[in-house]
């Protein structure tokens, strides 16, 4: 159990502000997201792509701002909890108790959302009836390899992950990689190296294809695949693995009991305060009359509810406004001064 | 500006003006037609404005670029005729455009 003053969900730009509003007022965060990395949107959307709008930043790149707003909030010295969705909260007496999907338990009296248009998911199969196949059959990553020894394991996809694992498996299993057309989006390389493994008849290269139905009681027997002018092939297989990149779903935040509107969350603008106390949601999963979806308005919101969680999180001190330039106290913790 | 029709999956049909140099994916999003998400708000990242394009227009779009082809790839059952509304742009000879979306966007 991790006790803090304020958990904060997503460590997209919007997030590591906040954690920098919530650290110069003297608050610790534990920062919770369901990606591999830090940067949300920024760094799984689009790293390489120019921004031209944040304040004072003419040109900056999605990774290059998540490099700069982490060496921002270095002095905080702040966990994040990366892999990790937040399932549940309920209230716990003053506090929030918050379990994540690895059931870690975070108690806090403040929670901010900054999760943007949700959490990062794999994108699954299309096709009606799948899911009692998850994780029996069917697999949108691999944990061990040799969980698919001496398998027939059918791939689909044209990425790198979907590149990487049929060469990889090919060693192990019979692999058929699936995909809907004759060209890869993976490293050239790889590409290559699955050609060369299909003449060396090491893998079975399907294209352009995609899947059809599923067939099998508790296991799988077997797939249809069709390609675009309508030809359908069988392929018996003991289990098929997708990697068609992550989407974003809101998932477990819609249990919490907080109001909706669409996909977003209504605040008051005052403190960006959802209708629970002590629930604030900035950034881009926040609405409210004239909301703008931009990074800097998530900076704006979140110094706002960082100010609210002051409130919870030390109801018996008052908050006092103060500027970086001249203030001891956030100087100190800041670690620009020492203290004399 | 062009009149396009937006075909929801279940049949309900929106005709919206869609005014030059808005893509087709904000035509439908700011008139607040369902069935394209948008995630990424049209810098071709994200694959939820996945639509189905009207067989007559499709070979009358500007041609897919490679980046479009590869998000493609994620879209939810693509098909021949998917195209990814945020790339396409709303134009005078765009008049009467009509896309399909999917089930759903992923």
């Amino acid at each position: 159990m991790i006790k803090t003053d304020v958990l904060v969900i997503g460590a997209g730009p919007v997030g590591l502000f906040a954690v920098h509003q919530l650290g110069i007022i003297g608050l610790k965060a534990e920062v919770v997201d369901n990606l591999d990395k830090i940067g949300g949107q920024c760094i799984e959307l689009y790293p390489d792509k120019p921004i031209y709008d944040i304040p004072a930043i003419p040109e900056c790149t999605g990774e290059s701002l998540t490099k700069s707003l982490l060496e921002q909030i270095k002095p905080f010295k702040t966990n994040f909890h990366l892999n990790e969705r937040v399932q549940a909260v309920s209230k716990e007496k003053e506090n929030w108790k918050i379990t994540t999907s690895k059931n870690k338990i975070f108690i806090a009296p403040n929670i901010i959302i900054a999760g943007g248009v949700g959490s990062f998911e794999p994108r699954k199969f299309p096709i009606e009836g799948i899911e009692k196949f998850e994780n029996n059959g069917v697999f949108y990553s691999v944990k061990d390899k040799n969980y698919f020894k001496n398998k027939k394991v059918c791939i689909f996809g044209g990425g790198d992950s979907a590149l990487d694992w049929a060469i990889e498996l090919s060693k192990i299993s019979k692999v058929t990689l699936v995909h809907r057309r004759n060209e890869f989006r993976g490293a050239e390389h790889s590409g290559e190296i699955a050609r060369k493994l299909e003449k060396e008849d090491k893998l079975k290269i399907k294209t352009p294809f995609q899947i059809n139905s599923i067939e099998g009681g508790k296991y799988i027997n077997a797939i249809t695949i069709k390609s675009e002018d309508g030809k359908v092939e069988k392929i018996t297989t003991d289990y098929v693995l997708g990697f068609f990149g992550l989407i974003m779903k809101l998932g477990p935040i819609t249990e919490w009991g907080l109001n909706l509107e669409k996909k977003t969350i209504p605040v008051n603008t005052e403190n960006f305060q959802t209708n629970k106390e002590g629930i604030f949601a900035i950034g881009d999963i926040c609405t409210y009359p004239g909301k703008l979806k931009l990074i800097l308005s998530g900076f704006h919101e979140g110094a706002l509810a960082a100010r609210a969680c002051f409130k919870l999180a030390r109801p018996n001190q008052k908050y006092r406004f103060e500027f970086t330039t001249t203030s001891k106290s956030i100087q100190e913790k800041l670690g620009v001064k020492k203290s004399d | 500006m062009p009149k396009i029709t937006y075909i929801e999956h279940n049949g309900k049909t929106h005709v919206q003006e869609v005014p030059n140099g808005l893509s087709v994916m904000e035509g439908a999003v700011q008139n607040n037609i369902p069935g394209i998400d948008a995630d990424c708000g049209g810098s071709c990242a994200c694959a939820t404005c996945h639509v189905y394009v009207d067989a007559k227009w499709f070979g009358k779009l500007p041609k897919k670029e490679s980046a479009e082809e590869d998000m493609l790839d994620m879209a939810y059952e693509q098909k021949k005729n998917s195209r990814l509304s945020c790339q396409i742009t709303a134009e005078d000879s765009l008049d009467g455009l009509v896309v399909k979306m999917p089930l759903k966007q992923g």
